[in-house]
């Protein structure tokens, strides 16, 4: 029997039961542990709603067919296959970014976390990987599809620079859109607020994004993405990397 | 305010000996809340969602299995909560306050949903038994006087009823809200 009376619970914390820390070590080992908690449950309430990823994904696929009857092409290339590949994926993110932190504000996991005893930062990191591993997963549905569905010039050539770029604007999107989901989500108006808020932040992400990936998806390409577009990616992370590490804790708190 | 979760506006105030908020940081993990709201995701299993909190307060998994005896649910343990009836769904709530051993409960109608049966299994961990210091919110003048050392009445926002409990009645408080 565990219900227990005030001599029970006396004894469990000197026996170390309730008292005993289940990650004891450092704070930043201690961070992480909270971090793998939080990414955990993140991943198990995508995964049992199915809510985020699979809307995504199917707006994407959806969105090229759209393309291909609008455009009335059935081959595009450089440029315009970049362009139509990077608003594509940015739109489609949206819809996770909006619906990032809905189950905290509507079930009190934000509260829940402040009561605990744990760094803020921690849910910044764990929602942007959550957002990370969403991203990867609508761009291993999209990708492909794009390439059957749209693109002229065949995907192999410049897939290994293409995953390149991709994993730096997915960089972006993560922190810029965990950043904006945990302003707009409680507010009355979030799912106006957060791409409101997210889109004009993510631009530079769509500019940098599509001229890297443009070489690598024209015809005859030789699957060598423009360094400089690289570098702005990578230094734009960076930024809004720090900006949401630095903004975080005052988004929660306040 | 009193669980951190809220800045005041104006005036001092502290908790655990702790001014808010400039240390909330000292307090937290010390306070248990037990409000309106369960504080547990639908979607996760009773089991699941104790042990994600389990993991936030830096506290072993024996814990979680020794309150979900306590409060009788180990059975539908693996079950969403979004499954569970109401009262079951406060006894998981139950456990998730006192999952850290907190010195502080704050409780907001703590036995709302649940059957007497409930509330005798759920009295060891949030009742007067319990030994800790509690603050309970609380409709019903009765059955909140019963277990209160002190007693404040609250009108308007502002305290109209500060004593003793012994030295109030039901009615007085009843007169309070009329």
């Amino acid at each position: 029997m565990s219900a227990a009376a005030p001599e029970t619970r006396t004894a469990n914390a000197a026996e170390g039961v309730a008292g005993t820390p289940a990650a004891a070590g450092t704070p930043r080992r201690r961070t992480f542990a909270v971090v793998r908690a939080l990414l955990r449950k993140e991943l198990l309430v995508e995964l049992r709603t199915l809510e985020s990823v699979p809307a995504m994904s199917l707006f994407a696929v959806t969105t090229f067919v759209v393309f291909h009857f609008a455009l009335n092409r059935n081959t595009v290339d450089g440029d315009l296959a970049a362009g139509i590949l990077w608003v594509t994926l940015l739109f489609a993110a949206m819809l996770g970014v909006n619906r990032l932190f809905v189950a905290d504000a509507d079930q009190g996991g934000f509260d829940a976390f402040l009561l605990a005893p744990v760094e803020r930062s921690a849910m910044l990191f764990a929602k942007a990987l959550a957002l990370l591993c969403y991203l990867v997963v609508l761009e291993l549905v999209a990708v492909p599809a794009f390439g059957l569905l749209l693109l002229g010039p065949s995907l192999w050539h410049g897939l290994p620079a293409l995953v390149g770029v991709l994993a730096l604007g997915d960089l972006g999107v993560a922190a810029i859109g965990t950043l904006v989901a945990a302003l707009a989500v409680r507010t009355r108006a979030r799912d106006l607020l957060g791409p409101l808020l997210a889109l004009p932040l993510l631009v530079p992400i769509v500019i940098g994004g599509a001229r890297a990936s443009s070489p690598l998806l024209a015809l005859g390409s030789q699957g060598e993405p423009a360094a400089r577009w690289l570098l702005t990616l990578g230094l734009y992370d960076l930024v809004f990397g720090l900006i949401a590490f630095a903004l975080f804790d005052f988004l929660l708190e306040d | 305010m009193l669980a951190t979760l809220l800045r005041p506006h104006a005036g001092d105030v502290r908790v655990l000996g702790s001014s808010i908020p400039e240390q909330s940081w000292q307090v937290r993990g010390r306070i248990g809340l037990l409000g309106h709201e369960p504080l547990l995701y639908r979607e996760l299993s009773a089991r699941e969602n104790l042990r994600f909190h389990a993991r936030l307060h830096d506290v072993a998994d024996e814990r979680v299995e020794e309150l979900l005896v306590g409060v009788q649910l180990e059975h539908r343990a693996d079950e969403p909560l979004r499954s569970l009836s109401r009262g079951m769904v406060q006894r998981a709530a139950v456990a998730r306050a006192v999952l850290h051993d907190p010195e502080l409960l704050l409780l907001d109608e703590p036995r709302s949903n649940l059957d007497p049966a409930a509330v005798e299994l759920v009295d060891p961990l949030i009742g007067a038994i319990s030994g800790r210091t509690r603050v309970i919110c609380s409709h019903d003048p009765g059955g909140g006087l019963a277990e209160a050392d002190v007693v404040l009445g609250l009108r308007d926002g502002r305290a109209a009823l500060l004593r003793a409990a012994a030295d109030v009645s039901a009615d007085e408080i009843g007169e309070l809200y009329r």
